[in-house]
């Protein structure tokens, strides 16, 4: 290079140094599976939908079509899910989980506001497939077979369709117009529903010459236990109970209202007895509140409406004023045992909430699917031992809830569709999940979660409006940029501006990163400062 | 309720949340990149990086009518072997006193061609800032020259093999400074601290910053060249050579610098303190004193919680003297700098 007069190096000249071979260590890009997402039973990327409705606007609609990649019912499990992807959050280590649920909730309660839709892309198959059962593993499985362009029809027994969604969840915790509005967007993808249809032998049912059948009848059956009653004595299962509710039947429970049961369903019956005139609810359960099945969020929340709670305790015999109740206490296993001392608790009526279990008289006694302890038993692709017959949701054995059967559902319709094409189902993969030790929290801007409001007490004593309320948008905008964005970049410019040999190129469209190895030195900076963990060191062959 | 939330704000370096122009210089392709890749700092270099950010931000803040002039040092030494240079910006080599004195010369070269339009900024490490410097530098100041002086301040002469400089702290082990027998590394009560000297010359513009925090150190420049006669910004860049810090963990060692108090980032202006950023997430010293191998003789045995009580000391009187926790109510969490309670005078 000709230089002027004085100048003795040409600038930018040291470019030719390749400083890079003085690497032992190169950093590499990577993407990481976000807990929440991993935890979610619905299987939705909850980190990808996160951050579309961190830009708010558009971004909430794109972020809401995420979702409906693998949940058909985001207003729905916005409010019914126990959300363990706010369990697995990263964020708990840190402050407060993400209000995830609320976001969901947020996202699916505009979608109806705003009618947004899905349509079927694919081309018809002409492939037939019958769900049995309209709850949320059959209707998921018939978004899901819908999209992937088969015809499906869906048979229910009873007159409207959800399933416990319906019969089992109280209006409370899940408005009929939201089940509803979401139930008939998966019908406008031209599924067929057959209400008051009961399919009472899976074999006729199977000769109709269906493609695939999904077995998804629920767990209907409230469990009972035998309690020495007098003849006056006024006992009924919580589960028809629900169900007789929804179909128009008010029970008459009296003023004193005793739950026998430790799980949601208990739960659900106690406030719903509290809303239907009792002015005692009493929940009986044998062991303590830290091992109660029932979710923590409706705990508090009956104890707010004025449910109460006996502790330790399982019932003797039920008397025609009243309960015998005996104390229990746990022993070094955590099981209670019985300790003899008895006491005596006044009731009108008891409710049983002892489990449920699933109908499958359907089956017949010579059916090929194997049923272990009142669960169908499947393969890893949902499949039973009866070829093209798939079961999911209650009907098999594993945590039972909406969300649970949502993924069911969508699972199924992805090994039917898999098996209908004559691909064997896709591997279930170990994730390599994004720690929280990964992360560089000092980024993150200080934020307290926002909770959603809940209802005043005194309308809940009476009514059956809504509890929990959504959140408005800024707040929902708030709790999404929560965010840690785990594992995954979200385009900070950290690695590119921290870089002191400029060898991280920003390429564009915004968020990609390229090192220049003939420049990077393998310092690491761009790793330990990376807040999302996105990055990591890899050593070089030598 | 209108959402202020930005999921990380302005801590990291940009985010496409942020408007433009709330982001860093360093986030934008458009950068000038002054320093460009090829120079031979060691991995992991807070200076190397704090050059880039100080000269990228001058350069766009003097929409690139600006001259460079660089004591000897690492800075000199590591960008500009023979026959390469790093530097993409006009750049003057000094002798490794005489970098203010050289500025000084070069401002009063272009005042008096009439081209006062173009900016000087001189810089130095800290031995040419606080030792052999510093006469020159005072000079300047004194006579309130136009000149935007930066000291890259990592606390020691590195490149000569890590000897003791006026800015090395106390207990820290270097070269010269080894602690053996009854010593315990760098002495306490010597040393200077020249951000404080600037302020007794009551130029216009005094601040201190770190490379851990792009935004402020960016903003500062930006300030400094907004004004004009003698300017001062003092940068703390840690050392991975001389501190026996982890390459990667520059930008930590030093946040918790920040963190600890025992750095104060503050600016003043004609000698009185009128900002100073607040700690965000308190740490005792010794969470800064660890991961450098010059302090390992503080914890090697039965260690020396004596000389580690004595630097959280001086840390508190940091904190104590610029006012560094935010207790009131109406400060602003996020640790953004603020303004402080007025400073005591210390001396009539």
């Amino acid at each position: 290079m000709k230089l002027p007069y004085a100048v003795s190096l040409g600038p930018g000249t040291s470019a030719a140094d390749l400083t890079g071979s003085w690497r032992t260590e190169r950093p590499v890009y990577q993407t990481l599976v976000a807990p929440c997402g991993n935890a979610c039973p619905a299987g939705e990327d909850v980190r990808t939908w996160l951050y579309l409705a961190e830009s708010g606007g558009a971004g909430y609609e794109a972020a809401w079509r995420s979702i409906m990649e693998t949940n058909p019912f985001p207003a729905i499990t916005g409010r019914v899910c126990y959300h363990p992807c706010e369990t697995a959050c990263n964020r708990g280590n840190l402050d407060e989980a993400v209000g995830i649920n609320s976001v969901e909730r947020f996202l699916g309660d505009r979608a109806l506001d705003q009618g947004w839709t899905v349509r079927v892309h694919t081309p018809a198959t002409g492939r037939r497939v019958l769900v049995i059962g309209s709850g949320p593993a059959g209707l998921s499985a018939a978004y899901h077979l819908a999209r992937r362009g088969h015809t499906v029809t869906v048979r229910e027994s009873a007159p409207a369709p959800g399933g416990m969604m319906r019969y089992g969840i109280p209006r409370y915790r899940l408005p009929r117009e939201v089940l509803d509005a979401e139930v008939d967007r998966v019908l406008a993808l031209g599924v067929t529903l057959e209400l008051d249809s009961p399919v009472t032998d899976l074999d006729a049912a199977r000769a109709e010459g269906w493609d695939a059948v999904f077995l998804a009848v629920g767990a209907q059956l409230g469990r009972r236990t035998y309690l020495p009653a007098a003849s006056a004595a006024k006992v009924l299962d919580a589960v028809s109970m629900l169900h007789g509710l929804e179909t128009g039947d008010r029970p008459l429970l009296g003023r004193r209202v005793a739950v026998y049961g430790g799980g949601n369903t208990a739960l659900d019956a106690a406030r719903t007895a509290k809303r239907l005139g009792a002015s005692d609810a009493v929940v009986v359960y044998r062991r303590t509140r830290e091992r109660m099945p029932a979710h923590e969020d409706e705990v508090a929340q009956a104890e707010q409406e004025g449910v109460e709670f006996h502790w330790l305790s399982t019932i003797e015999r039920v008397e025609p004023d009243g309960l015998l109740i005996e104390q229990m206490e746990l022993d070094e296993n955590g099981f209670p045992q019985p300790t003899g001392r008895t006491e005596r608790l006044a009731a009108d009526s008891v409710l049983l909430a002892l489990g449920q279990d699933t109908d499958l008289s359907l089956l017949g006694p010579d059916s090929g699917c194997r049923v272990i302890d009142g669960s169908v038993e499947t393969d890893h692709s949902f499949a039973t031992g009866v070829t093209g017959v798939f079961a999911g949701g209650d009907v098999v054995a594993g945590e039972r809830s909406v969300t649970v059967a949502i993924g069911h559902g969508r699972r199924v319709a992805e090994s039917i569709d898999a098996w209908l094409a004559g691909r064997s189902a896709p591997p279930v993969a170990d994730p390599d999940l994004a720690p929280y030790e990964a992360l560089n929290t000092w980024y993150f801007e200080d934020a307290a979660r926002t909770h959603r409001p809940l209802l005043e007490r005194a309308r809940r004593s009476s009514t059956f409006d809504e509890v929990v309320h959504g959140l408005d948008e800024d707040t929902a905008l708030f709790e999404a940029r929560r965010c840690l964005s785990c594992g995954s970049c979200f385009s900070c410019d950290n690695c590119y501006a921290l870089c002191p040999d400029n060898a991280v190129l920003k390429i564009g469209p915004p968020g990609e990163y390229e090192i220049d190895l003939d420049y990077c030195k393998g310092c690491g900076i761009c790793v330990e400062e990376c807040p999302a963990g996105a990055i990591r060191m890899v050593p070089e062959e030598v | 309720m209108t959402t202020t939330l930005y999921q990380i704000g302005t801590f990291a370096a940009g985010n496409r949340l942020l408007a433009p122009e709330q982001r860093a210089v360093q986030s934008s392709t458009e950068r000038g990149n002054a320093i460009t890749s090829g120079h031979r700092a060691c991995r992991g270099c807070g200076e190397a990086l704090a050059a880039r950010v100080v000269l990228d931000a001058a350069s766009r803040a003097s929409s690139g009518r600006m001259v460079t002039v660089n004591a000897t040092g690492c800075l000199e030494v590591f960008s500009t072997p023979y026959p390469e240079s790093a530097w993409q910006v006009p750049w003057l080599h000094s002798l490794f006193g005489n970098a203010a004195a050289v500025a000084s010369g070069v401002s009063a070269a272009l005042r008096a061609t009439g081209r006062d339009d173009i900016r000087v900024v001189a810089q130095a490490g800290d031995g040419g800032t606080v030792d052999i410097g510093m006469g020159c530098l005072s000079g300047m100041f004194e006579r309130n020259d136009d000149v935007l002086f930066v000291c890259y301040d990592n606390q020691g002469y590195m490149n000569t093999g890590v000897q003791r400089s006026g800015a090395t702290p106390p207990a820290a082990s270097t070269a010269t400074t080894r602690p053996v027998g009854t010593s315990v590394g760098n002495a306490f009560g010597t040393g200077k601290s020249l951000p404080l000297i600037a302020m007794a010359h009551e130029i216009p513009y005094v601040a201190t910053a770190t490379v851990a925090d792009l935004h402020d150190l960016e903003a500062k420049v930006v300030t400094a060249m907004s004004m004009h006669g003698a300017r001062y910004i003092h940068v703390l860049v840690p050392c991975p050579l001389g501190w026996g810090s982890a390459s990667a963990e520059t930008i930590r060692v030093a946040r918790l610098a920040v963190q600890s108090g025992l750095f104060p980032v503050f600016e003043a202006r004609e000698g009185a303190v009128t900002a100073a950023m607040t700690i965000r997430a308190q740490v005792p010293v010794e969470d800064y004193l660890r991961p450098q191998t010059r302090f390992d003789h503080l914890f090697r045995g039965d260690g020396r919680p004596d000389v580690v009580a004595a630097l959280q000391e001086r840390a508190d009187r940091n904190i104590a003297r610029f006012g560094l926790l935010a207790e009131q109510p109406d400060n602003p969490p996020d640790g953004r700098p603020q303004d402080p309670a007025p400073l005591e005078k210390e001396t009539p």
